[in-house]
Order: C-alpha cells, then sequence, then structure tokens
C-alpha cells in the first residue's frame, strides 16, 4: 500500500495497539531539559521506577538560564536550584548531560540536528512543544507534557492516538528577500493558528527543496504555531550532507547504509493526505505579525485586517488592544525599541550570518536595544571563528550567551512592558517576552533592517 | 490520578479565543520543580496588574465560582508545558468547556484528570450566555455517559475509550507502560536501529 514519509516512519515504531485505536509508539531519542524534566523524575523515584534506556536521553539547560557570566553561579535563587536540580537528576540516573560551559550546550533544539542526535527515521521527544523542528530531517518529533517525559523515562514509549496527515506543498522560486520564516509565518496566516490542530504535516514541493537545512528547521520548528503537533521534510542529498561527519551520526560502513535506508523515507507517488494545500512561492513575501497569535502575520507592506476569518470580533479587538494597533493599519513606519535574534527558530549560524551580513559597517538606531543570542556553544564558536561577532558589536547588537532568553521570558531577557520588539523567535502572545511585551515575530533580516532603521520598513527598498 | 467521573457545578466564564498555555501560567513561574502550588499563578496576567492589585478580570469576579471552566475555541494552544493542566487543576478547576481544544494541552489535561469536553461553538456560545445570564447556573458534566447538561440542554461529547477508562479508575498510562516492558524489549531487537 502507498504510504506517506509519516506513515513509514510511524508504522516502523509501532510496538503495539491497544483499545481505543491508541498505538504504543517507541521512541528512538528522548531530549530533555531544566524545565519539564524535574516532576518526572521525582514521579519515577515516588513510583520506584527506573530510567528503561538512558542511553536515548540527552539532557541540556536552556530555558532558564542567562544569557551572560554562564561561568558564574546563576544569580536568581529559583533557576539555580532548577537547572542544579537537572544536574543532580542527570549525574543520579546516568544521563548524558551538557551543562553550561560544556562545548554541546544549547538550546535543545539546536544541538540535537548539530550534534548528529536528529537523523531522519526517527522518533523524538521533548517536553517542549518545537521538539517539531527535528521533523526537518524527516523524523517525527513532537512536544509531550511532563507526565509524559515520566512515561518515556520509564518504558521508552508513549501512548498515541495517530494524527491525521496534511501536506503543504510550495513550489516556485522565491522572491526577494523571503526566507523560510516568512514561508512558515505565510502559511500560519493562511491557515490559523488552529489551523493544523489534529495533523502532522509534511512540507514538499520545489521551494522547500531549495532550502538549506537550517531554514528546513526554521519551517518545521513553527509547525506547532498552527497546532499542528509536528512537521517534517522528506530527506534528501542536503540532509545527508548536513549529517555527514557529525559528533554522533552514523560513521563510514554504518553511514552509507543509513543513507539507504533514509532514501526510502518519503511520499509514495499515489500516497493520499487527509488534507492539502498548495501555496505558490510567488505570493509570498517578507512578513510580519501584528497580533498576539502567530496566526496574525501580513505581509510587511501590508495592513492590518479589518476582521480575521472565523475569530470573534471580541477576540480579535483585545489582541489589537493589546497591541496598540488598529484595523486596517499599516506598520511600516511604526518605530521599534527593542529587536531580538534568537529562539529555537532562528537562532544557527546561517542566521547569524544573514545579520551579519546586513550589518556590517552599519549602527543599529540609537533608541534600540538589540540583542542577539546563539542557539548553541557551536554557533557561537562558529560565529567567532567567521568574525561575525566582532561585526555584530561594531553594529552595537549585544551578542549574549546561548539559551531561550527572551523568546519566552523566563530568565533575566526580558522586554519592558509597552515596548515594540522585532523578534525572530515564534510566539508573539501577550506577555511572552515579558508582561506587557509587544512581540511582532519576523525573519533574522527583517530584524537586521529594522534594528538598523529603527522602525518598519519595506525590506526590499534596502536588498541589493 | 484521581478519578473523575461526574462533575456538577456553577461554571466561570472566559470567552476569550485562542488562549494559549502562557496566559493560563507564564513562563517566569515554572520555575517550580514539584508540580503543587502553580493555582496560585494562573492566568496571572490577567489577575493582577505589576504590583499585584487585581486587574478586571472573571477569576476576581466574586459573581462567578465553581470547578468548570467555560473558554473560547482553541483553549490551550502553544507551550506544551504540563503546568497549565496543573495550574488549572491547583486552583479548583476539574472540566475545561471549549469548541477546539489544541492537541498538546489535552492531552496534558487527561493524563492530570482535568477534563476537556469539547462542544460545538454554538453550544458553547449558549452555555456562556447562560453562565452570563445567571452565574448560578449548574452545569452537569457525567463522564461515563459522555454528557453534559445545562438548563435542561444536553450535548454529548468525544473522549477516547482508553482514556475514558483511566479516567474513571484513576489509571496512569505509565502504569499500563511499565507493565509491557518485556513487549518493548522484544520490539527493539526487531526494530530498525539507527
Amino acid at each position: 500500500m502507498a504510504k506517506t514519509l509519516f506513515d513509514k516512519v510511524w508504522d516502523a515504531h509501532v510496538v503495539k495497539q491497544i483499545e481505543g485505536g491508541i498505538d504504543v509508539l517507541y521512541i528512538d531519542r528522548h531530549l530533555i531539559h531544566e524545565v519539564t524534566s524535574p516532576q518526572a523524575f521525582a514521579e519515577l523515584e515516588a513510583r520506584g521506577l527506573e530510567l528503561f534506556r538512558r542511553d536515548k536521553i540527552v539532557a541540556t539547560p536552556d530555558h532558564n538560564i542567562p544569557t551572560e557570566n554562564q561561568h558564574l553561579p546563576i544569580k536568581d535563587a529559583l533557576s539555580r536550584l532548577q537547572v542544579d536540580k537537572l544536574l543532580e537528576n542527570c549525574a543520579k540516573h546516568k544521563v548524558e548531560l551538557y551543562g553550561l560551559g560544556h562545548p554541546f550546550q544549547g538550546i535543545v533544539h539546536v544541538i540535537g540536528p548539530e550534534l548528529g542526535i536528529t537523523l531522519p527515521g526517527r522518533t523524538m521527544v521533548c517536553g517542549d512543544s518545537h521538539t517539531s523542528t527535528h521533523g526537518a530531517f524527516g523524523a517525527i518529533a513532537f512536544g509531550i507534557g511532563t507526565s509524559q517525559v515520566a512515561q518515556v523515562m520509564a518504558s521508552q514509549c508513549l501512548l498515541q492516538s495517530r494524527p491525521k496527515t496534511m501536506r503543504i506543498t510550495v513550489d516556485g522560486e522565491l522572491n526577494k528577500g523571503v526566507s523560510a520564516k516568512d514561508i512558515i509565518l505565510y502559511i500560519i496566516s493562511q491557515l490559523t493558528a488552529a489551523g493544523g490542530t489534529g495533523y502532522f504535516v509534511e512540507y514538499a514541493g520545489s521551494a522547500i527543496k531549495s532550502l538549506s537545512m537550517e531554514a528546513r528547521m526554521t519551517i518545521c520548528n513553527m509547525s506547532i504555531e498552527m497546532g499542528a503537533r509536528g512537521g517534517m521534510i522528506a530527506p534528501d542529498q542536503t540532509t545527508f550532507d548536513y549529517i555527514k561527519g557529525r559528533e554522533f551520526a552514523p560513521k563510514g560502513e554504518a553511514f552509507e547504509k543509513a543513507v539507504a535506508y533514509w532514501e526510502t523515507l518519503h511520499t509514495d507517488a499515489d500516497a493520499t493526505f487527509d488534507l492539502e494545500y498548495n501555496f505558490p512561492a510567488a505570493d509570498i513575501e517578507p512578513m510580519i505579525t501584528y497580533g498576539t497569535n502567530p496566526g496574525m502575520g501580513i505581509k510587511i507592506k501590508g495592513t492590518i485586517p479589518e476582521t480575521l476569518g472565523l475569530a470573534s470580533q471580541d477576540s480579535y479587538h483585545k489582541a489589537l488592544n493589546y497591541m496598540g494597533f488598529k484595523p486596517g493599519e499599516s506598520l511600516l513606519g511604526k518605530e521599534i525599541s527593542h529587536v531580538f535574534i534568537g529562539s529555537c527558530t532562528n537562532s544557527r549560524i546561517e542566521d547569524l550570518r544573514v545579520v551579519a551580513n546586513y550589518v556590517k559597517g552599519k549602527q543599529r538606531a540609537a533608541h534600540v536595544q538589540a540583542m542577539i543570542v546563539p542557539g548553541s556553544k557551536q554557533v557561537e564558536k562558529q560565529a567567532i571563528a567567521e568574525g561575525l561577532d566582532l561585526i555584530l558589536k561594531e553594529a552595537g547588537f549585544e551578542l549574549r550567551e546561548p539559551g531561550c532568553s527572551a523568546c519566552l521570558g523566563m530568565n533575566e531577557d526580558k522586554v519592558p512592558a509597552g515596548a515594540y520588539c522585532v523578534s525572530t523567535s515564534n510566539r508573539n502572545f501577550e506577555g511572552r517576552q515579558g508582561p506587557g511585551a509587544r512581540t511582532l515575530l519576523a525573519s533574522p533580516l527583517v530584524a537586521a533592517i529594522t534594528a538598523v532603521q529603527g522602525k518598519i520598513v519595506d525590506i526590499t527598498e534596502f536588498l541589493n | 490520578m484521581e478519578k473523575v467521573v461526574k462533575v456538577i457545578s456553577s461554571a466561570v466564564p472566559l470567552a476569550n479565543e485562542d488562549i494559549d498555555t502562557d496566559q493560563i501560567i507564564p513562563a517566569r513561574f515554572l520555575k517550580a520543580t514539584s508540580r503543587e502550588g502553580f493555582g496560585d499563578n494562573l492566568f496571572r496576567d490577567w489577575r493582577y496588574n505589576n504590583d499585584n492589585s487585581k486587574k478586571d478580570f472573571v477569576l476576581n469576579d466574586s459573581t462567578y465560582a465553581g470547578s468548570i471552566l467555560v473558554a473560547g475555541k482553541n483553549f490551550g494552544c502553544g507551550s506544551s508545558r504540563e503546568h497549565a493542566a496543573w495550574a488549572l487543576y491547583d486552583y479548583g478547576f476539574r472540566v475545561v468547556v471549549s469548541s477546539f481544544f489544541a492537541d498538546i494541552f489535552k492531552g496534558n489535561a487527561l493524563n492530570n484528570g482535568l477534563l476537556p469536553v469539547q462542544v460545538s461553538e454554538e453550544y458553547l456560545q449558549g452555555l456562556l450566555a447562560a453562565v452570563k445570564a445567571d452565574p448560578s447556573t449548574e452545569v452537569q458534566v457525567d463522564l461515563e455517559s459522555q454528557e453534559i447538561e445545562f438548563n435542561g440542554k444536553k450535548a454529548t461529547f468525544e473522549v477516547n475509550p482508553y482514556k475514558k477508562v483511566c479516567l474513571i479508575n484513576g489509571y496512569d498510562d505509565i502504569d499500563y507502560l511499565v507493565s509491557i516492558k518485556e513487549e518493548i524489549t522484544a520490539f527493539e531487537a526487531s526494530a530498525i536501529t539507527i
């Protein structure tokens, strides 16, 4: 029977099916961090259970760590306790840990791929909704709650209902200034923040195939922002080239054998999906969000709509009031005081290169605070090796140490109440970057240009 | 997990759509390493100003009370933080009624004995209007018969048969998974290992 990419990977991991159509799904790799794991370790201990397969777990602190002076003890007592708890739990249960200062430390969804832990055909979970990132390799990867973190620790399995499948095809050549971030913000603006709920998405088409692995990760990362559990892209030569030689990737003959298997991981020509969408690449322009969920996005040159699909006018106006915007308004010319470049969506070396390439020889606007937070120690090291750190510093950007930072405002990297922040992260929810903060999601290129101009502009006028 | 069978209560109306888990419990309150006490910060930034004075918000309005939260569509979207389900439960909610739930939140709720009841948009609007008109309106949610009722208006709701058994008996998935470790080990021996 013809199968989708999703079906092939899912079916290869079903241990058995139980009542109610629920599958016992085997999980190949489990990433854990300090925020959603302590209660899971505590649950295991309360039940007298051991880790079932500790060699399939990798831990790193990322959400709740400072991005300055990481070599010093964490100042915030609660944060320090939580990070120490991760260290203590990993030592006690012998889990591989990349702590602060370790050359492999970083945001879970940045280090998985760069270390070769993320591989095509694998199932991966993490107590974090952006686990969908790893789907860029043709893995089934999704976020889970802490009870499920404990389940995977105890059994390496989860009880899962099989989701429906959706394919989103983007064909054609991308317009000038359009990046992966614009593609996914455009898709979510079309499908809404709930349009993917209940589905696992496969992204396909020539525009997707043309993207680098890092760009594909940006797309899959934001699948959850339309409610989809995960997103996938069929592995191809770009994927294999990226994986080859990475720390934990198969080597030599094992790699060749793996590639032979990975080449079978694509949707068969006559396989069908529960739902399909097609978007011409030509329709996609540089994007920005204006509201309080990632579905509220427009072309940067566009205007804020009068109504939003089936959303109630009350909820819509509440969102616009929070943002200080009006229906029908253009965002061009709006003054911006903060720019954040980072997060599991856009903190990889290619993102830093895009920013450095634009800001080289320029200065951020005097009223803008521009922060750039690399996704991992490896990204940071590479940025320094390429001299990007100097370019960014000369342009007036603060280059921080790796972590989730101002994406979720859990540490001290927050945006003040009422301030506008153009952010390369993934969520513009109320208060996400700090109580009262107003977030506008955009690509690294849009963020870089905004930092220099100090306001929202039609970026296509600033490109060569 | 506590058993869930039947909940009869007045309800708290929160008509906002797309309520994300960052609103339910903001990230800065996720620093705890235990499951308890999150109810104090449930809807923190909608309930309190920065100086901790109370805002005009339904949880601060003594007109409304009860263990059933009635919320607008796409409830629980965003972050996978199970703390959102813990916060709602810790505050005293046992049921959330909405016309649409985000996947991860729904799973987390079911794993904590917090029952997500999905109804039609029309039924939801009727329920919100009834509760606003008369805050003492009694809402009955019966998991056994999978029915919700207020003012004589009934609707049925879906719940996975396996999860229903778990909820009624207070079983956790982990008990089951640990009980089939031998089958899992056998699966590992036959699985594709890359």
